[in-house]
């Protein structure tokens, strides 16, 4: 079925045809209105989910980790400050290896507060165990939402799905819905091995682990992480096989003879690929690199894309504060280390609490980056685009 | 108690261990003070039961059979709890 719907709306879409056993949820901007329509849903007895309106961020994910731990199919949804303060269960979810699925919606973190979208957030839970994967656009999120829940069950680790904070959950889009009977049908039931309420095989969860054991369990999560990059291949395929739509891990566009191309995540990928476009019926050979899944870092796909060029532009939406640039351009100066042919790199910070980036800011950043692949020259690693005063 | 410690990858995912685990603990290590109780001054009134936080206060059929020292951290609540005409448990200093 071809609807209208925004990010947001797509997203509680995906949630009323997956149907969670429980949903646990604080409402924030730019997310509300995924648990709010969901809520309706529940009101309206379309789904058979027990809704938890928490009274934080931290309490919905506690219950959300309580009845993960059950046995239970649980989801929720956020944004930034919301999941500034989920921070701590984060990493209980990932290290009791619950598969809970955050619909998150990327938005600035404060200070100074700010309720458009910045990859902030996520960035800033990067390490605390949990796939993360960046759409691009409506209907990428709404696919990648019920990926995902098979996805985290599978690896037996937390999933957050990511779109960017009103430009992708406030923008209407066209998209295809997958019928209702379908998606509980692809998805299955959850399998679990070890459910707190089964009272004929009573265990313990969550207990003190020290010196002894911590390390031992928290290697096995880390082998979780290095293994799951097939198994969520695998979940793409069949998801694809079953509904049409394939989706890589490492989205290139127009990668096969392009000398330069932009690295990015989230909505610019769209912005990029219209600047593209643009740029090759001028005869440029230029390419757009699209990080999709952001955690496992992919790290030979990534390569290969991106040592396909003379120059690669690495645009983040977020800074570290460590004077070393964004997140992407870390992650791939660190796998280039290795490799034998390395591209020119340059790292642009940009749209910084939803600063607007246009198809023209991009163009301009290729036309850097052709003049970086023929000179041989990077005049700055990394750069402050579209800030005032540069 | 020891035990021969496992690797990760035979140890189960997710920090899931069985139930009842404590009893693999043996807390009566921790005792510095060490509970007697006196058998002939008992009235089997229970309170020290009721009380102590380690369920170390042994029953059988209702009456006090005496103290589980596997267990009990000697912390002298049983002691402290036995009615004061009664006093069928002191605290001693253990020595090892």
């Amino acid at each position: 079925m071809i609807v209208a719907r925004t990010g947001n709306e797509a997203m509680a879409e995906a949630m009323r045809q997956i149907n969670p056993d429980v949903v646990a949820a604080y409402p924030i901007t730019p997310a509300t209105e995924v648990v709010q329509l969901f809520a309706s849903f529940v009101a309206d007895g379309l789904v058979t989910t027990e809704f938890v309106p928490a009274e934080s961020e931290h309490s919905a994910l506690s219950a959300c980790v309580g009845a993960s731990a059950a046995g239970a199919r649980v989801m929720t949804s956020t944004s930034s400050q919301g999941l500034a303060l989920m921070h701590e269960i984060l990493f209980i979810a990932a290290g009791m290896r619950l598969p809970i699925v955050i619909c998150l919606v990327n938005r600035a973190l404060s200070s100074p507060i700010n309720i458009h979208c910045d990859h902030s957030d996520s960035l800033a839970s990067r390490d605390s165990g949990w796939l993360q994967i960046f759409t691009e656009n409506t209907q990428e999120a709404y696919d990648t939402t019920i990926m995902a829940v098979k996805m985290a069950e599978e690896i037996m680790l937390p999933a957050m799905v990511t779109t960017d904070g009103f430009i992708i959950s406030h923008g209407m889009e066209r998209i295809e819905l997958i019928d209702d009977k379908k998606v509980p049908k692809w998805l299955g039931e959850r399998k679990v091995v070890n459910n707190l309420l089964d009272i004929d095989k009573p265990i313990t969860l969550g207990s003190l682990d020290l010196q002894d054991y911590y390390f031992e369990h928290k290697r096995q999560e880390i082998e979780a992480m290095n293994n799951c990059l097939p198994i969520i291949e695998k979940v793409q395929k069949d998801f694809g096989d079953t509904f049409g739509r394939y989706y890589p891990i490492v989205d290139e566009y127009k990668m096969d003879d392009a000398e330069v191309a932009i690295l990015a995540m989230g909505s610019t990928g769209g912005t990029a690929k219209v600047a593209v476009e643009r740029m090759r019926e001028q005869g440029k050979k230029v390419g757009l690199i699209r990080c999709r899944i952001y955690r496992p870092f992919p790290k030979q796909a990534m390569l290969r894309a991106i040592t396909k060029v003379k120059a690669l532009g690495i645009m983040d939406r977020a800074d570290t504060f460590s004077t070393m640039g964004g997140h992407l351009y870390n992650d791939c100066r660190s796998i280039l280390y290795d490799a034998d042919k390395k591209p020119l790199i340059k790292n642009y910070i940009y749209g910084l609490g939803g600063r607007d980036i246009s198809i023209e800011e991009i163009e301009t950043v290729f036309e850097q980056l052709l003049k970086i692949k023929n000179t041989g020259k990077v005049d700055k690693d990394i750069v402050y685009y579209g800030v005032r005063g540069e | 108690m020891k035990k021969e410690k496992k690797g990760w990858k035979e140890i189960p995912i997710g920090l899931v261990l069985d139930s009842g685990t404590s009893k693999e603990f043996e807390t009566g290590d921790w005792r510095s003070d060490k509970p007697i109780w006196d058998e002939k001054k008992c009235t089997h009134c229970l309170i020290c039961w009721i009380y102590c936080p380690d369920s170390a206060i042994i029953i059988k059929d209702g009456k006090v059979q005496g103290i589980d020292y596997k267990y009990c951290k000697g912390c002298g609540i049983c002691a402290e709890e036995c009615p004061p005409k009664i006093k069928a448990i002191t605290m001693v200093r253990e020595e090892k």
